[in-house]
């Protein structure tokens, strides 16, 4: 395939497509709207179905009714649309249905500033909705990046069979950029059962990897599905140690392949006295202002967070091991620097912008030459 | 062992319902209607419903069943309808989870004229949290957030539907088993989005506070005041009076369903034998 001027939010659809994704709901919202938009014509082309629903709780019923029924399935909103559809999150957590959620960020709380760029809804990626679960929650930050991820995503959501929220931002879901993207994908297909009905089969019986083969409606397994905490029958337990259990399992099939789901961009790290931690659109600017502080002697290093959930405690625990400092740049008022504080065992300083704009570098190197004096 | 009972889940019986209680009867009359159509057996066809007691119906059904969120059931529903149009897909819903927290699907669902045919349980109360008010208690009853009467006023769920362009509108009772078997068949053969509102009794959180009597009581009070459509309409309005009410198919229209029209869309897009 030849290279394309093509957009962030373009990029997602095309890789949700790729990924095998034969279903979308949605409600209009930008700056995500542009996903919507190219699924509204690319799915009905390749026999799959786009729909646009009353809301967006209605957008995440109809994609886990779709995703039960067979289809690989996507949604996509910003904001106030990302905090509606937060009850049935829950559900696909507790009743695991793969189902990918893309919010592209923008101001917030409430309507916020529509819609300039923010990254304030990084700990709703993570807690958004109500009691324990586990989720991924993975974030790009180029037009072709967008694309591997939206992959990523859809594989992992099938294979873990969870909600992923693809957490991306204004400034790359409406980045444009000139990108070829990759032809050699691979693919997770949707988990089947191993055993008929006649020999025992019960729907949410764990597999080794502690996920549950889930049978699709329609194949005459005659599945039970209810977001009420359930045994491996599918239907509902009162008994404290099935709830124990359950919730353990859910949250273990996530952390025990923790290494795999992790990714972390680094570069500039084998020197490095500092390091400059970001993220999705944020993360363009840090690295711009890391070359300019390397260029001006200071030993930096540049740090992308791929995964944010499960946060990659290790890796920040590991490098800050030969750090003096560590400068966490996000576009919000403080949000995954809680999380590098936990993990880091070196000072952790916060470069934090909320005022629509996008990071200029300097701000970020103003930061590291802050970060330098206070650790003196 | 009866036919219909081929259509449960023996091993989850006895259900949860309170001993009186009408959901029984129409979670029965929805697998006979089921048992009479060919087109539907138990593995091409999905039971969803939202939460409420109502929505533990599909527990009980032996068939691909999906226990949703409150008040969404019409959205996943349309979600497996979408996905797999070989499918029969049946909504059970209550009358707080349908016109209350679940209006908005409802309404929409309607509009859409998706292939759903949706059975509302109509209790005139939230049962599960012990006899709350709905949009569907009647003027004037109580509820423990009603205790000196409702002065809500209720939804009447068949106007609602028929305006919101559902293609089959119609009521029936937990009293008149053999008019409800009937009325759900009817339904399910309609190819879009059906809705029958069946009227149930619920003695413990909505009787028992109004002094309705027994169930018995509350199932003759059924019989007395249900009106047969072609009745009602030749009543004169003095006479539509008291707890009066009509049952019977209100509104039948030939009108694509959304899943047909979908079809012709990937047509046209060049993806409809992929």
């Amino acid at each position: 395939m030849s290279a394309r001027l093509m957009q962030g939010n373009e990029a997602i659809a095309e890789g949700a497509l790729k990924a095998g994704v034969r279903f979308f709901g949605g409600y209009p919202i930008t700056p995500s709207t542009e996903i919507a938009e190219s699924l509204a014509k690319m799915l009905p082309k390749v026999g799959g179905t786009f729909v646009q629903m009353e809301d967006e709780i209605a957008s995440m019923g109809v994609i886990l009714g779709a995703s039960l029924a067979g289809k690989k399935v996507l949604t996509a909103s910003s904001g106030p649309g990302i905090s509606l559809k937060q009850e049935l999150i829950g559900y696909a957590a507790a009743a695991e249905i793969p189902a990918v959620i893309v919010n592209v960020q923008r101001v917030g709380p409430s309507t916020g500033q529509p819609t300039a760029p923010s990254q304030g809804d990084v700990m709703q990626a993570r807690w958004g909705t109500h009691g324990d679960h586990s989720i991924i929650v993975l974030s790009p930050w180029s037009v072709k990046e967008a694309f591997e991820i939206a992959v990523k995503a859809v594989n992992y959501a099938e294979r873990f069979r969870t909600p992923v929220i693809l957490l991306t931002d204004e400034i790359v879901g409406h980045l444009r950029e000139n990108v070829e993207l990759p032809t050699d994908i691979e693919v997770y297909p949707r988990r089947k059962p191993k055993i008929s009905r006649a020999e025992g089969y019960q729907p949410f019986t764990p597999d080794q990897d502690l996920v549950p083969n889930v049978a699709n409606f329609g194949e005459g397994y005659r599945i039970h599905v209810t977001g009420l905490i359930h045994d491996d029958t599918g239907f509902p337990s009162g008994s404290p140690k099935i709830t124990r259990e359950q919730i353990k399992r859910m949250h273990d099939k996530i952390s025990r392949a923790e290494d795999e789901i992790i990714e972390v961009h680094q570069e500039f790290m084998d020197d490095a006295e500092f390091a400059v931690i970001s993220f999705g659109g944020t993360a363009r600017t840090a690295y711009e202002a890391v070359l300019n502080a390397r260029k001006r002697g200071i030993k930096v290093g540049f740090v992308r967070l791929i995964t944010i959930f499960p946060f990659a405690d290790k890796i920040i625990r590991q490098i800050s091991k030969n750090l003096r400092g560590i400068l966490v740049a996000e576009l919000n008022f403080g949000q995954i620097v809680y999380e590098v504080e936990r993990a880091a065992q070196c000072p952790v300083k916060l470069c934090a912008k909320y005022d629509m704009t996008i990071f200029e570098p300097e701000e970020i190197e103003k930061s590291i030459d802050e970060l330098i004096l206070e650790v003196k | 062992m009866r036919s219909y009972e081929n259509f449960f889940r023996q091993n989850r019986l006895p259900h949860l319902w309170c001993p009186g209680c009408g959901n029984g009867i129409v979670m029965k009359a929805i697998v006979q209607a089921i048992e009479k159509n060919p087109d539907f057996n138990q593995d091409n066809t999905v039971i969803v419903s939202g939460i409420g007691c109502s929505s533990r119906a599909s527990g009980y059904m032996d068939f691909d069943t999906l226990h949703t969120a409150h008040g969404r059931a019409i959205p996943f529903a349309t979600g497996v309808k979408l996905a797999n149009p070989a499918l029969n897909v049946i909504v059970i819903t209550g009358d707080g989870d349908c016109t209350a927290i679940g209006g908005n699907h409802f309404i929409h669902g309607c509009r859409r004229n998706v292939d759903l045919t949706v059975v509302l349980f109509n209790n005139n109360i939230y049962g599960m949290t012990g006899g709350q008010a709905s949009p569907m208690t009647p003027l004037g009853k109580k509820a423990t957030t009603a205790p000196y009467g409702s002065v809500d006023r209720p939804f009447d769920a068949c106007k609602l539907a028929e305006a919101a362009g559902a293609t089959y509108v119609a009521r029936s009772t937990a009293f008149h088993v053999q008019h409800l078997i009937k009325t759900i068949e009817d339904g399910l053969n309609n190819r879009g989005f059906s809705f029958i509102e069946a009227l149930v009794q619920c003695p413990t959180a909505y009787g028992r506070r109004n002094k309705m009597g027994d169930p018995a009581k509350m199932m003759a009070w059924m019989r007395d005041n249900a009106v047969m459509k072609n009745s009602w309409d030749k009543l004169p309005d003095d006479k539509k009076i008291g707890d009066k009410f009509p049952i019977g198919l209100f509104f039948k229209a030939e009108s694509e369903s959304y899943d047909e029209s979908y079809k012709k869309v990937q047509e046209i897009a060049g993806g409809a034998a992929k």
